[in-house]
């Protein structure tokens, strides 16, 4: 008798873990999966970072207003430490393993580009945070992308130079992807703008003087520099110009568009302009700006909790925010429904812009989304 | 175009002197123990963190500099006892194996500890470019050329005249026989991957305020120290001394001269060319192998 109570309650127990594992499972399919993979380590990391950050801050709100109709965000993210073998490797555990809803991610333009066969193949949408034009052009179906163009970053910088009637150009450039991408798109764009590269300057991205091609430089007749970099080598460049006393204009790229690069670059960096991201100069907007409410609130959630914003964080929130909204529309976690709402992403205020997505635009910024900004005494200053 | 090349001359000369500096480093440890130390990129790499830590507690400069020297130093030597000293008897291979795993640690370390963020050092008397001929030059580089100079001075008399010097010149030249002779072995070692690590940290805080710091900066670095000391000949203190220069302004006149395209190109292909003609080094004796 006792035996066969222990037998009831051994079967009860066995029913009601299997019923409760089966109910956790259904509960699990009905949350929505959000895959990711960044840069956490390695060279890229000081983007990856407060891209993953934005990432899991923004989605913990969601949750916490209830989801996306309904249901719960759940972020699968794995770390690529900047190499593209890693990157591929995510992807296809974000997809067979993870059976995500929609990826997230791609913190370089490399890892981002390694990755466009196999989301094609696979069909899921894919949101890449990295600049690199070839992610978007030529369109393909399931790749999209929140940050500006290097060649949009060119043309705004070109523009500006063309206003302020420069046509004698030196170029300075580092040797990472970055940097080689942005070279090549100010060599075929100068022509357009009327432009002459009357030098073109190389170093390594570790390198810790810059002055012999400086000097170079100062010996050439060109009534500005344009130096096209990311990370510290900039801020060297900056330096070594005031050492060398020479006085043109210095452009710098969107790359160095941080509160990092003021602090390295110290006064040295006064006058210089570049195009940024709307982002880092949110309260200089006019009140009518539609960007101004929605740049100013991920500013003051993001360092409430973290400290300093970066463009890059902001990259990671135009992303989530683009899917999110897409899924909210269709109401599902369809694949080509997700897709197809991506697309048809109209007037979506986003850190980098007003977004308007469309067939033949996959990335959905118009360069005036762009600011040219000027370094004013140690801080970011709209040009007009 | 001289004024140029005078500028050219001035930059090749204040970055050699930082490669002759980290060349000094790895010469020592070789010195004593034929191993090539990896890890030393990192001693320049944790001796400007700990200097710009330092600092930022407000501590004054030469303070904070010396600090971070101690440390670094400390450093060496407890690398040196638990994993060197704790590896007797391995491969050299081995060891340098270990010193390569050392080197990741040491950055791994100083990400977690200082975080992803390149860090800026303040210039020892300010920034004002002093010009010269034409050619303008910093401070700073001052600081670094006549620093690198007393370092190898001292070093020079250290080897040459003082007891312990000579034991640790002996050990380089036989292990065993030193041993005989009733010199500390060991503690030589010690001692050598200590000053190696000081002397990586000083040049650490000499470059930091000119090229910034980062946690993985030490790596290239310490690539361009050990060039320069293969250059010079792996083992001769004024050879390296020598091949950093040498190595920093060929890179400046390659770039300012030809192209800044194939600077590293055509350092290394003169590295390369060198090993082919005398694998010694420009100053380096010849290694005799006995029967």
């Amino acid at each position: 008798m006792k035996k066969n109570f222990m037998l009831t309650l051994m079967a009860l127990f066995v029913f009601f873990t299997m019923v409760l594992s089966v109910s956790s499972i259904s509960a699990a399919d009905k949350e929505i999966k959000i895959g990711t993979f960044l840069s956490i380590t390695g060279p890229a990391s000081f983007l990856g970072d407060p891209e993953l950050k934005t990432l899991q801050m923004y989605i913990e709100e969601i949750n916490k207003k209830g989801g996306v109709n309904g249901n719960k965000l759940a972020l699968y993210h794995y770390d690529d430490g900047g190499k593209s073998q890693d990157a591929t490797e995510a992807v296809k555990k974000l997809i067979k393993k993870d059976r995500v809803d929609v990826i997230l991610g791609g913190t370089t333009s490399g890892t981002s580009i390694a990755v466009i066969d196999i989301v094609e193949q696979e069909q899921i949408p894919f949101i890449s945070m990295a600049g690199s034009i070839q992610i978007v052009d030529p369109v393909k179906k399931w790749v999209f992308k929140t940050p500006h163009t290097d060649k949009m970053a060119v043309e705004k910088i070109f523009e500006d130079m063309k206003k302020r009637g420069f046509t004698k150009i030196a170029l300075i450039s580092g040797d990472g992807g970055f940097d080689k991408s942005g070279h090549a798109q100010c060599v075929a764009l100068a022509p357009k703008y009327g432009i002459t590269l009357v030098s073109d300057e190389f170093y390594g991205n570790s390198d810790t003087d810059m002055t012999a091609q400086l000097t170079k430089i100062r010996s050439a007749d060109a009534q500005a520099i344009l130096n096209f970099g990311f990370g510290k080598a900039p801020a060297i460049v900056t330096k070594n110009i005031r050492q060398l006393d020479i006085k043109l204009p210095l452009y710098q790229s969107h790359g160095v568009a941080s509160k990092d690069f003021l602090k390295l670059a110290g006064d040295a960096a006064n006058g210089i302009r570049l195009p940024a991201a709307p982002l880092i100069v949110a309260e200089q907007l006019k009140d009518s700006d539609l960007l101004k409410k929605p740049l100013l609130d991920y500013k003051t959630k993001y360092e409430a909790k973290h400290g300093e914003i970066s463009t890059f964080g902001g990259h990671a929130y135009d992303a989530l925010m683009i899917a999110v909204k897409a899924i909210e529309k269709t109401k599902s976690v369809d694949k080509a429904k997700i897709r197809d709402e991506i697309e048809q992403i109209k007037d979506f205020p986003g850190t980098a812009g007003m977004f308007n997505m469309s067939a033949t635009d996959h990335m959905g910024l118009a360069l005036s989304s762009f600011k040219m900004v000027e370094v004013v005494n140690g801080n970011w200053k709209i040009v007009e | 175009m001289l004024q140029n090349i005078f500028q050219f001359l001035i930059t090749g000369l204040t970055v050699g002197s930082t490669y002759a500096l980290i060349a000094l480093g790895f010469t020592l440890i070789f010195n004593v123990s034929h191993v090539v130390n990896f890890a030393q990129g990192e001693f320049v790499m944790l001796g400007a963190m700990a200097a710009i830590f330092f600092s930022g507690l407000k501590m004054p400069l030469f303070l904070a500099i010396i600090l971070a020297i101690i440390l670094t130093t400390f450093i060496g030597i407890l690398f040196e006892k638990f994993a060197i000293e704790r590896a007797k008897g391995a491969s050299l291979t081995s060891l340098i194996i270990i010193t390569i795993g050392a080197s990741i640690f040491f950055r791994g370390l100083a990400l977690v500890l200082w975080g992803k963020n390149t860090l800026s050092f303040q210039h020892f008397s300010g920034e004002n470019p002093i010009r010269f001929l034409g050619a303008t030059i910093l401070p700073q580089h001052l600081w670094i050329i006549s620093l690198t100079a007393i370092v190898v001075t001292v070093l020079a008399y250290f080897f040459s005249k003082t007891l312990f010097g000579k034991a640790i010149l002996a050990c380089s030249y036989n292990n065993k026989a030193s041993k005989l002779i009733g010199i500390n072995v060991n503690l030589m070692l010690v001692v050598s991957y200590g000053i190696s690590a000081g002397i990586g940290a000083l040049a650490g805080a000499l470059i930091a305020p000119i090229s910034y710091m980062s946690y993985d900066a030490g790596t290239m670095l310490g690539l361009k120290g050990f060039c320069a000391a293969i250059l010079g000949g792996m083992g001769n203190s004024f050879g390296s001394v020598l091949g950093g220069l040498i190595l920093g302004v060929v890179e400046s006149m390659t770039s300012g001269i030809f192209s800044s395209a194939y600077k590293d190109a055509v350092s290394f292909i003169i590295l390369l060319l060198l090993l082919f003609v005398r694998p010694q080094g420009l100053f380096g004796k010849g290694v005799s192998e006995r029967v």
